[in-house]
């Protein structure tokens, strides 16, 4: 007999995926006055025992910057994930339930917003909002919620037509109250997965965004600042202010990927029984 | 006759495409003036300088908000810049100093076959290691190849781009370090050897982080396939693996994956940006970024109806593919 299935050790996996983005997240926050640190006796050295990230031109250690930088993208992808995951709730509930109007409006404002590359609308849209976190923030929630969108706008589709929405149309409940109180319940597990989903783009989006120049201000230490500094100092060969940053930001999003991919499957009934 | 009349389906099909194509082109210059507009960047004291803006008497600021037109109805000046969009008058680009159809000419060219063949090597690649990999669901290649996929989808392309650039350019000193051609040289003299050099580094980046979408979509494809029951009949009936992977699987999966390679333009689009800053190579990405820092708004608008302009050409072509070319879409919108 075996102990452990094929479950069980995905949810043991998923609990130390989350802490683990968890740990970073507040060691970020602890870090945050040493990543500010400036320090000209010991400038400029390769990584090294007690900093093991080394350290760059100023001084600081690129240890405590890498995790506060962390710590910042992490909150900005989940402050921004979480917005678009409302926008795209809504708008595909909206379309979806509310006639064929509404349905076309939404239907165009996805294909307009997807029609602009992502990258040149986050700028266009820092560019209104004149640069700075706000910028970011407002960027990101307003450019990532279109895929999704379609997906829930598909989703309600197919309820619409199932025997029980029927039944509560046919009862006398409005359409926004069948929506809202008989589909909602349904959509959770996706909407979900899809905003696990989504924080590894808000959170790459948001770092390039911010080393473009038009993200976070310099002297915040977030991911995308530190890596556009590091290239100034990259053909003088300096290359641990340029790769551990960014090595760290992968194995950030892939656990992000990883975790909404498990989640994704754990709440899949077909895949119940693995 | 019927022939005739599908022939007529068709021509309206494609014509409600391209109406539907203008539409949202018009959309999209209508929202990023709008977003440029309510931008507190001022182009008054971006042109004239804030100290002198602060030495001319009231009148004379009247008569300059008068020339520039910020004194009129954002509506208005949306019409009047896109009446002369339309006869290809783009304006004059504030920090190139010369017209922005001139300036978005010179770094298209740049980048377009950049794009063109990132796009070309990511779309082969990673349809073909796609192919690879659904075919062997759960073997090792698959899981290799996943991983790989994974991997590179939360990469951003511009770290991959600052490793390479550690690695081939200053580690190693195999290729040049940025730009698109080698510095000092005049125009005549660059040869096509030097432009080559000069776009590997940018092409590889972007290929192989542009590749993922294409690989995770046509391994799931493959999957569905060789789990079909034609296959299984088709196993039955004693046909090779390589067999049926030709001849029934890539058949089926080709044309979704050509439509979906089509709709990634903008992503290809937005990697070069990010790509093109970092080797400093001068096209039209770099440009965006820097008349978006400058406060350029000409060039900005101008790059940025262009570049919707392509990625709704990518789109058209994969709508039409898959209304005109896919026998069982056609049948499909005869029946209904």
């Amino acid at each position: 007999m075996k102990l452990w299935n094929g479950r069980k050790s995905m949810v043991c996996l998923l609990v130390l995926f989350i802490s683990l983005l968890a740990a970073v997240t507040i060691a970020g926050q602890l870090y945050k006055t040493e990543a500010l640190v400036t320090d000209f006796s010991r400038k400029n050295m390769p990584p090294c025992f007690s900093h093991p990230f080394g350290t760059d031109w100023m001084g600081r250690d690129m240890f405590a910057r890498t995790l506060t930088g962390l710590s910042m993208s992490i909150r900005i992808g989940l402050l921004t994930a979480a917005v678009s995951t409302t926008f795209a709730f809504l708008l595909g509930l909206f379309a979806a339930s509310m006639g064929k109007a509404a349905d076309g409006l939404v239907v165009g404002l996805i294909d307009l917003v997807m029609g602009i590359p992502h990258i040149l609308l986050l700028v266009l849209i820092s560019f209104a909002l004149g640069k700075g976190f706000k910028g970011v923030v407002v960027g990101i929630s307003l450019t990532h919620w279109t895929s999704l969108a379609r997906l829930i706008r598909g989703e309600v589709l197919q309820l619409k037509e199932s025997q029980y929405i029927k039944i509560a149309r046919k009862l006398g409940h409005g359409g926004f109250e069948t929506a809202l109180k008989h589909m909602t319940p349904h959509l959770i597990p996706q909407l979900l997965v899809g905003l696990v989903l989504l924080f590894p783009h808000a959170i790459l989006h948001e770092a390039s965004i911010t080393f473009l120049g038009f993200g976070l201000s310099s002297e915040q230490p977030a991911i995308g600042v530190i890596l556009s500094e590091s290239m100034k100092y990259l053909a003088m060969g300096k290359w641990w202010l340029a790769l551990f940053p960014g090595a760290f930001l992968v194995v950030v999003v892939l656990l992000f990927h990883l975790t909404g991919e498990m989640v994704g499957r754990l709440m899949d009934p077909g895949a119940l029984h693995q | 006759m019927k022939s005739r009349r599908s022939e007529g389906k068709i021509l309206r099909f494609l014509l409600k495409q391209i109406i539907r194509m203008a539409v949202l082109l018009f959309l999209v210059s209508a929202a990023a003036f709008f977003l440029v507009s309510v931008s507190p960047i001022d182009p008054l004291k971006v042109n004239v300088g804030q100290v002198a803006l602060g030495s001319m008497s009231q009148e004379q600021i009247a008569k300059l908000s008068e020339y520039w037109g910020t004194n009129l109805p954002p509506a208005e000046r949306f019409l009047s810049w896109a009446g002369d969009f339309l006869k290809g008058d783009m304006g004059t680009s504030l920090l190139y100093r010369q017209p922005v159809s001139h300036v978005i000419g010179m770094k298209l060219s740049n980048s377009l076959w950049l794009m063109a063949v990132s796009w070309l090597v990511s779309g082969g690649i990673g349809f073909a290691l796609g192919t690879l990999a659904g075919a062997n669901k759960g073997k090792a290649v698959d899981k290799v190849i996943s991983a790989y996929a994974l991997i590179t989808a939360s990469t951003p392309a511009f770290w991959l781009a600052l490793v390479f650039l550690m690695v081939f350019a200053v580690w190693l000193k195999m290729l040049p370090i940025g730009l698109s051609v080698p510095i000092g040289m005049e125009a005549a003299e660059v040869t096509l050897k030097d432009r080559v050099v000069h776009g590997i580094l940018p092409c590889l980046t972007l290929s192989i982080t542009g590749m993922s979408n294409i690989l995770l979509h046509t391994r799931g494809k493959m999957i569905q396939v060789m789990e079909s029951d034609y296959v299984l009949f088709a196993r039955a009936r004693g046909e090779s693996k390589s067999r049926i992977v030709f001849r029934h699987g890539i058949r089926n999966i080709l044309l979704p994956a050509l439509t979906l390679q089509l709709a990634s333009v903008s992503e290809i689009f937005g990697g070069s940006v990010l790509v093109e800053q970092v080797f400093s190579y001068p096209g039209l990405g770099q440009a965006a970024v820097t008349a978006g820092l400058g406060g350029d708004i000409p060039l900005l608008l101008g790059i940025t109806v262009i570049s919707a302009a392509i990625v709704f050409t990518g789109n058209f072509i994969a709508n039409v593919l898959y209304g005109v070319v896919d026998p069982r879409m056609r049948k499909g919108r005869k029946v209904a």
